[in-house]
Formats: C-alpha cells, structure tokens, sequence
C-alpha cells in the first residue's frame, strides 16, 4: 500500500467537534448498511457554519467530495464518541486528516475503523494552507508539502497508527497479529 | 509500585501486577453497554467480522440501554430499536431495556398520542449512564465500556468507564477485551463544602474553565480528598459525567462505604449482584498533574456557548437574553437535579419555554411521588410553567430528529442543565447554548436572562447575611 497521499486539502479550524462532522440528526443512519454508509457521507462536515465555511466539503450530497486532504487546528474531533464520524469523513473519500491535536475518541475511532489516518503536526498548518491547496503527503518521510511552492512541513511520527490503518483497521490488523481467528475459522 | 486508581484497576484486569502511563494493556471488560444510536452499527460489524452466527462473548455483560432517538416518528430511528430487540433474542442478553414489553414486537412511536404522556413498557430504563447505575450495573474496580461518550459517568463508582466506538466495541462482544492505552492520571483534590446555591454542576464547569476544554484530552482525572465525602452519589456522577468535555478518557471517585451501600441496594433491587472488589490509589502515586479545588469558593458558573471550557461565573455574565430553558440528560435530569430546579421555581412562573425531560422512568416516579407542601415536584414544576414530558431519554441534549420534545429547531439562546454546547448540539446549527447548575437553569428561566441563583433561592441570601 502506498503511503503517500495526494489530492486536495479542505481546512478548518480548532474544536472542530463530532456534530459539525456528522450531525446527530443523521446518527439514525447505520454505518455497516451499505446505502447508509454511502449517505454518511454525502453529510460529512455539513454542521460546519455555512457563514465561516462558504465552501462545503461536499456539494449537492455528491461524493467522493473534490477533497481528500482534511486540515485541522486544535482538537479535531471532540464530543461524542460517534464513529459515523471518522466513517463520514471516509464515506466521503477523505484518507488523512492533519491536526495539530486530536480528541481522544475520535483518534481512537480513525484506527479502529481504518477509515482514514489520523495525523498530528508540530506546525499550526490550518494557517499555511488553504482550503483548495494541492498538497502531497509522505508518511514515510513524514512531511507534507504544498505542490505550488514545494514548502515542506513536517508530521509527528505515526507509529502503530500507521500500521493499524494501513491494514485496514482494528479487525484486519487483530486478524494479522493473531488476536481474533481468520475469518474463515470464526465464522 | 505506586499506581494511580485508574492504573489499578487496568493491572488487575490486565492480569499484570503493574502497570504504568503510557503501557498498552489487553483488559478484560467486565460490561460492554451500548444503545439505539450505535449498537445497530457495532452488531453490523460483530457479524461482519465474527460471522453471522457468532455469539457474544458473555451474554450477560452486553447491556443494550436504547435512549437516544426514541420518542419520533423517524422510521430510521424507530427501526433501531428493532434491531436491537433481534438481536438480543437471537443472543440471549438478559439486560435488554426496551421501550416495549413484546419481545417480538415491532416499536413504533405514536405521535397522535402526544409526546408528554408516557409511550414505554414496563422494561424501559431511559438515559443509559443514569438507567446503568439504577439497574445496578455499576460496580467499584470494574472495567465499562460503552459506545457513547458520557459512559465516563460510571466513574462515580469507582470504576474505569469510557466510551468507544462501534469496530472497538464489536471486538468486546466477539472477544471480552479491549486494548488500552494507560492514560496519565491527573488529581483533583476537592477541599471545603460548597455554599448554598452552589452545585456539583458548578464543580465540572469550574475544573474544566481550569484546564480548558482539551485539557485533559488522554488522560484519567482522578477526584478525590474530603470534599468527597458529603458529595451524593448524584453529584459524583453530575462530575464524572463532564470528565469527557475536558477530553478525558475517563474520569473517577474513590468509592466509600456510600458507593458500596448504593451499589449493593440497586444490585439486590433489580438481582443484577456480582460480586466486586473496591480499589484505591497508592501513596505516593504518580500525578501528571494536581489541583486542589476549595468547594467553599466556587460560585454559581456557566459555560457560555460554543465550548464547555467557556467558564463564567453568573453573576458576572451581565444580560445574557435567553428564549429557552431545558432541564434534562445525563448531566442534569436526575431526581435531584429537578427537585433542585423545583426549589426555585416552586410558586412561580417561568418568563421563557422551559422543557424538562426526566433521565429515567424511574425519576419520572419519584417525581410524581415527591411531596412539597402536600403537592408533587411534578405538579409544582408544571404550575410554573415547564413543559415536562414522561417519555424519559435524552430527548433534545443532542438534537436528533426534527420532531424531537424540546429540539431547538431555530437559532436560539438556550440555557441547560446538559453537558455540551458546541454549534448545532441541541438542533439549530445557528443555536446558542449555555451549560449550567438546574439552580441557574432555573432561576434564569424566570428571569429570561442568565441570573445568580442564589438571589432566588429562599432563605441563601438572608443565611448569608445573618452569618456574615
Ligand atoms: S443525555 Fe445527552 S449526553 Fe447523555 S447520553 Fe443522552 S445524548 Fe448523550
């Protein structure tokens, strides 16, 4: 699996919280039916303020949204330990988000799903990009570089992240390192 | 080696003599809870990933608590509960509360019939985190999972408690374990008793104005010293409850002879006994952190919209208009939480929309059963002019469908007893609200703007005045 990621960055900013990801109203939906799945993400990020947010993540409920790239400040994620979160974002074609911090939950959430990466970065980088950027992304090298001037920005180390989503989330990682039987044997 | 609660009871679990912050431990759960919102999903991964005819791992330690999208005509959320119900038959699970009696029946919110009048059956239990505890599912030392956030409430009774996801929580129900991370725990030393007009609510708001709303993001806050002990086993869980809004994992008392007695009563009540060993923190244990909060300061406090962290004392938050109040959820819909708002507006009237949605069926009760000069609390709160349903749950702390009892459908100002106020929380993205203590909710409901209780509250001033 390639670790480097390419695509377009939509930018947000601090506490940035799990009802402006997915709105409870839309909590009815359940993730593993395939249908909902899909509509979860027509929904993603649609609690941001449109005042703040004139550029929506996805437009007219279509997706994959033109962005892949989410890049966020402080806190991304707090509230409610909802993972139609991580799986809207998902659903709706993003593979990284890029914090400066993460809720707890939520962090948790992007692993075990492998919905998308959870990345933290030293810089406050939601004030050097913006929303539309070109951006190409390095886990391996760690950086993050913007493709019109090649600026290069660091990422904290991932660790066992990477490794986790990498392979598909908890189940498929739990599966490789002997923790839960191979499917066949389970079922 | 010194640990902290939290890491004390994640070793045992773990099956380890020690652990420390930091460690990643695989910890036996000794209850997985999930609900209507989430358990849908958490069963669709369980049988994708263990197969259609896997069993859980205990039957008895999956409680299914729907509460969240109940009393709608959402067909969306009413087929949830269905979901759940077949489940639990297929299964086996004994602590299934639905909100009907037919175990092959289908749930249907009538909406002909209103939404103030009770619409459950008999096994209905209402908001998990308090439906948990009453049922007599929360035990000291224990590990609780569940799928909502506010599962850190059970952290009241001395346990590790903390919410996850659906993929986490489906590999509780196929294998009983969880892996872990050791948070860092920080110390809070409660000190001193709180003044009249003063509530636990005022505590969390305080300590989370403190770190800010991120403060605690990863780690245990551990509460404890002798302010504890006069605290109600409410208020302790009013506490716990808030540990999340400060980005906790968990939060958690020391439990005391009042835990166990209140544990050990609802467990002979709903025959739910098992037994259980109470932990407490090592001397000399290692603190990230310690602060120690002189309850005798604290004032009436507000969270002013759009984070928690917003800290504000009342009387220092100037004229704030509000067009609504609501008193409910699991931060502040219990007995104790409404019986302290009818102290308020007993006799009087409330100037703006007001809602009161009960946690529990079982507080709906008391509530009709409590006396004030002959009338009940539930009277008392209706002649002032709150609109109070029966169909207990968590109703409009968290928006949900349109149709929703107290939903704030339009940009309002709101003043609430529940636990969160980011944008768009009780409905209208455009909403505003403000978290407080039922007093403050309250008092500012009569007033239509956000007051100090404590000028409404009979006799607190003159009994200041005299001891002064
Ligand atoms: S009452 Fe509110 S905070 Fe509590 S579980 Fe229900 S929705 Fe969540």
């Amino acid at each position: 699996m390639s670790t480097v990621i390419r695509g377009k960055a939509y930018v947000v900013g601090d506490n940035i919280d799990t009802d402006q990801i997915i709105p409870a109203q839309y909590l009815a939906l359940v993730p593993t039916i395939e249908e909902e799945y899909r509509k979860l993400g027509t929904y993603a990020l649609c609690g941001l303020p449109v005042e703040e947010y004139p550029t929506r993540l996805t437009e007219n409920e279509k997706v994959p949204c033109p962005y892949n790239i989410i890049i966020a400040g402080r806190n991304f994620g707090c509230g409610s330990s909802r993972e139609h979160a991580p799986i809207a974002l998902g659903a709706a074609g993003v593979e990284i988000v890029i914090a400066e911090s993460f809720a707890r939950i939520f962090f948790r959430n992007c692993i075990a799903t492998g919905e998308l990466y959870p990345a933290d970065c030293p810089e406050r980088l939601c004030e050097v990009f913006k929303t539309g950027d070109a951006l190409e992304i390095d886990l391996d090298a760690l950086t993050v570089k913007r493709a019109a001037d090649g600026a290069s920005h660091a990422l904290n180390p991932l660790g066992e992240v990477k490794t986790v989503v990498a392979a598909g989330g908890l189940f498929a990682y739990a599966r490789e390192t002997g923790l839960v039987p191979e499917r066949s044997a389970a079922s | 080696m010194s640990m902290t609660l939290t890491e004390k009871i994640l070793a045992r679990r773990a099956g380890k003599s020690a652990v420390t912050a930091g460690d990643s431990v695989l910890v036996d759960v000794d209850v997985l809870m999930t609900h209507d919102v989430c358990g849908p999903g958490t069963i669709g991964v369980f049988k994708r990933e263990f197969g259609e005819k896997a069993r859980v791992w205990d039957a008895k330690r999956v409680v299914i608590i729907p509460d969240h999208y109940i009393f709608t005509s959402d067909r969306r959320s009413n087929r949830n509960v269905d979901i759940l119900r077949e489940f639990v038959r297929d299964q086996g699970i004994p602590y299934f509360y639905d909100v009907i009696d037919d175990p092959s029946g289908k749930w249907e919110f009538d909406a002909s019939r209103g939404i103030e009048l009770a619409q459950y059956g008999a096994k209905y239990a209402g908001v998990c985190h308090i439906a948990l505890p009453e049922k007599g599912h929360t035990r000291p030392g224990e590990v609780l999972v569940g799928t909502d956030s506010h599962t850190c409430t059970a952290g009241a009774f001395g346990e590790f408690a903390t919410g996850i996801g659906n993929t986490d929580a489906a590999f509780v129900m196929g294998t009983g374990k969880i892996l872990l991370r050791t948070p860092p725990t920080m110390r809070f030393r409660l000190v001193g008793e709180m003044q009249p007009g003063v509530m636990a609510k005022d505590i969390i708001l305080h300590v989370i104005g403190e770190i800010g709303f991120d403060g605690a993001t990863y780690k245990a806050m551990e509460f404890g010293g002798e302010g504890v002990g006069p605290m109600s086993i409410d208020d302790r869980m009013t506490v716990a409850n808030m540990g999340v809004e400060a980005g906790a994992k968990n939060a958690i008392f020391e439990a005391d002879a009042k835990t166990i007695a209140f544990v050990k009563a609802r467990a002979a009540e709903h025959g739910t006994a098992v037994p259980f060993e109470t932990v407490t923190p090592d001397a000399g244990a290692n603190y990230v952190y310690d602060l120690t909060v002189d309850l005798s300061a604290l004032e009436p406090t507000v969270a002013l919209h759009p984070d928690p962290g917003r800290r504000k004392v009342a009387s220092a938050c100037g004229d704030i208009k509000l067009d609504r109040a609501y008193i409910g959820s699991c931060t502040g819909g219990k007995t104790s939480d409404f019986e302290a708002f009818a102290d308020i507006v007993d006799g009087k009237e409330v100037r703006i929309d007001t809602f009161g949605v009960p946690a529990t069926p079982q507080i709906v009760r008391e509530l009709k059963a409590n006396r004030r000069n002959g009338r009940s609390t539930w009277d008392v709160l209706l002649d002032a002019g709150v609109r109070m349903t029966e169909n207990a749950g968590c109703a409009a702390c968290l928006g949900g469908p349109s149709d929703t009892f107290g939903r704030i459908n339009e940009p309002l100002s709101c003043i609430s007893t529940t636990n969160r106020n980011f944008p768009g929380r009780m409905g209208d993205a455009g909403g505003r609200i403000y978290l407080a203590s039922p007093y403050t909710v309250a008092a500012s409901a009569l007033a239509g703007h956000i007051v100090d209780p404590r000028d409404y509250l009979p006799g607190v001033r003159e009994l200041e005045e005299v001891g002064a």
